[in-house]
């Protein structure tokens, strides 16, 4: 088991002539071909050189194929071999390497591109408004009859995405609370407008804030769990699996999920605006001396309850939107780790942009009620 | 230049005294196997009997709790880094599902192993990449394709070739005709024979069907009752004498001569 080497003597005329020993193979473990390529290649390109391979040890194909580029694809009598070694390189020299032909730039590249994108767009579009129809349907028949719910998989979701979430949102909603409450206290401080603390951080967290929170919260941890789930239960065939016993996939995976984050996003909002709510009061408290007492008394009267309905409306629109967004990318998956993990990035991409779109036009819609 | 009796220089992977427990069960019990170069051996056993574990002993996989495994004579888990990766290139392995990148094309996956190598340019790559499709009787424009957009026979053949991609010597298979149709397993089978015979490779494989084993197999190892109860020709299972190994001779006999 020699490993690949090469001896270069020359002739009379001072051409050289070059006897490769060993095994030029990938089994010799110390061979590096990279580097053999790169000492012969003087001899490569120079037409005079004679070459012997008659007293190497083996040849694979590996080998072959390196020495065969080198010799610019072509054997000619300056280059001794056996038999064996012949049909090795003819073999080599049979095959069709065309594939590898790169197309040339396309000009109207872009111009397709954007066309495909626009095309794939509206795709989602169209399924999106299809899955939503499929969505209503599911629920006019779950209606008629109520014994079809799937109970077990709402509760699960419900425990899943809302009760498992209670710790980090309370945790983000805090931290978040606590650093606005600072902030703003020193600034009202400044206009010695201090008792202001509460109107702002009042509507500001119960109107905007909250749940906006919330709506990143689940969609960077439930929707992104929901696209991964759907998605590898459609690669492992799971979901066929369910059409083939004759239970709608629809009903059975993906309206619990609906249902069951809308049914628990107004809870989540409530429970992080209101460690939110905690946060700015314990700043205030700290940074303005107003006494926790007086935060929560005086809330009520500077911030209508009308915007506590806001916000709870807004929590229900988001929970859906969300999970609806990420259903919609967890059936598109393909089979395929790539098309799994674009999915769920988009999924989560996705459902937050669409979250402030349907935020910002919701505030140009309610800018008369509530302030 | 002559072979020492033991004949330590042709054996291409050995496992000794190889006990596997997981928690309180004991899979492996000072099993031994040693498989010598250009056989096909065949590793047979009941479901659950650790044919699988042992081959991802073998394969560098898992390691077994007590015991070694020698690849090409070397102890696998006591090398370092660098030769360890240099040892794993000697063996291909075919796994059950093709286990091929679903991300990359079939060119791609076949590519993958030469390309980590970084001796090749693209080129050489390429001319590679070709030579082993046409070794599994694939055409160069199913290198396009996506392992998704494969059939399963296509999966297997598109694995077998990225196993041979940096010409190893010994070729590891998990049950290599699961899933295929009678046709195209014998197709296969005879495929893996022909590239044995001119790649010179040594085979090592777990199989349940018994046609692949009587149409592919050299030898035999019989897993049973935690070590291998018997390592011979499949003719000379007959001679041995254990519940297993008898059952399992009733079947294949009748099958054998059909092969002939």
């Amino acid at each position: 088991m020699a490993a690949a080497s090469f001896h270069i003597e020359l002739d009379q005329q001072g051409r050289p002539h070059i006897r490769l020993l060993g095994q030029w193979s990938l089994r010799s473990l110390e061979n590096d071909f990279a580097a053999l390529k790169t000492s012969l290649a003087p001899y490569f390109s120079d037409p005079f050189t004679s070459w012997d391979l008659q007293q190497v040890e083996q040849l694979d194909t590996a080998a072959a194929a390196v020495l065969w580029a080198g010799w610019g694809a072509k054997i000619d009598n300056r280059i001794s071999l056996t038999d064996e070694q012949r049909a090795v390189f003819d073999m080599l020299g049979r095959l069709d390497i065309s594939i590898r032909v790169r197309k040339q730039p396309d000009l109207i590249g872009p111009v397709v591109n954007l066309g495909k994108m626009t095309f794939e767009f509206l795709g989602h579009l169209r399924d999106l408004m299809q899955l939503l129809g499929l969505l209503f349907m599911e629920i006019l028949y779950v209606l008629r009859r109520p014994r079809e719910f799937p109970l077990r998989e709402f509760s699960a979701n419900i425990y899943k995405s809302g009760v498992t979430a209670l710790p980090i949102s309370a945790l983000l909603g805090f931290m978040i609370g606590i650093a606005l409450g600072y902030l703003m206290s020193k600034q009202l401080r400044a206009f010695g407008a201090d008792i202001f603390i509460v109107n702002i951080l009042g509507l500001g967290v119960i109107r905007e804030l909250g749940p906006m929170l919330m709506a990143v919260l689940i969609a960077g941890r439930s929707g992104s769990a929901m696209t991964a789930q759907i998605g590898v239960m459609r690669v492992t065939e799971e979901i066929d699996a369910l059409t083939t016993m004759g239970i709608s996939r629809i009903l059975r995976v993906v309206l619990p999920k609906v249902l069951g984050l809308t049914f628990v996003a107004p809870f989540l909002v409530l429970w992080t605006s209101a460690w939110s709510l905690l946060g700015g009061a314990l700043s205030a408290n700290i940074e303005l001396g107003i006494s926790f007492h007086f935060f929560f008394e005086y809330l009520p009267t500077v911030v209508q309850p009308v915007n506590l309905t806001l916000s709870l409306i807004k929590g229900l629109l988001f929970g859906f939107v969300v999970t609806l967004i990420a259903c919609h990318f967890g059936l598109r998956v393909k089979p395929n780790t790539e098309s799994l993990s674009m999915s769920t990035t988009s999924s989560v991409v996705t459902s937050i942009t669409a979250v402030i779109l349907i935020d910002a036009q919701f505030a140009i819609m309610t800018r008369g009620i509530g302030i | 230049m002559s072979t020492p009796a033991s004949g330590h220089d042709n054996i291409v992977c050995e496992a000794r005294q190889v006990w596997t427990v997981f928690d309180d069960n004991v899979v492996h019990e000072n099993l031994n196997l040693q498989v010598r170069a250009g056989q096909i051996v065949a590793l047979v056993g009941g479901s659950g009997s650790g044919k699988t574990t042992l081959l991802r002993h073998i394969v560098g996989l898992t390691v077994p709790t007590r015991g070694e495994i020698f690849l090409f004579g070397e102890n696998l888990n006591e090398v370092d880094r660098l030769k360890q990766q240099r040892l794993m290139n000697r063996l291909g392995m075919l796994f059950q599902q093709g286990a091929l990148f679903s991300a990359l094309s079939v060119y791609d996956n076949i590519a993958f192993p030469l390309r980590e190598l970084k001796q090749f340019d693209e080129e050489t790559i390429c001319r590679l990449v070709m030579h082993k499709l046409s070794l599994v009787e694939l055409e160069p424009k199913h290198g396009l394709l996506l392992p998704a957009q494969l059939s399963g026979g296509m999966i297997k053949r598109v694995g077998l070739a990225r196993a041979l991609a940096l010409e190893p010597e010994l070729l590891v298979l998990d049950e290599p005709t699961a899933g295929l149709d009678p046709d195209r397993s014998k197709k296969f089978i005879e495929l893996i024979k022909q590239l044995k015979h001119t790649l010179g490779l040594t085979v090592l494989f777990v199989t349940h069907d018994l046609d692949t084993l009587a149409q592919m197999a050299d030898r035999v190892a019989v897993l049973a009752d935690k070590r291998i109860v018997a390592d011979c020709t499949l003719s000379e299972l007959g001679m041995i004498d254990h519940p297993f190994v008898n059952n399992f001779f009733h079947d294949i006999s009748a099958r054998m001569e059909r092969a002939q």
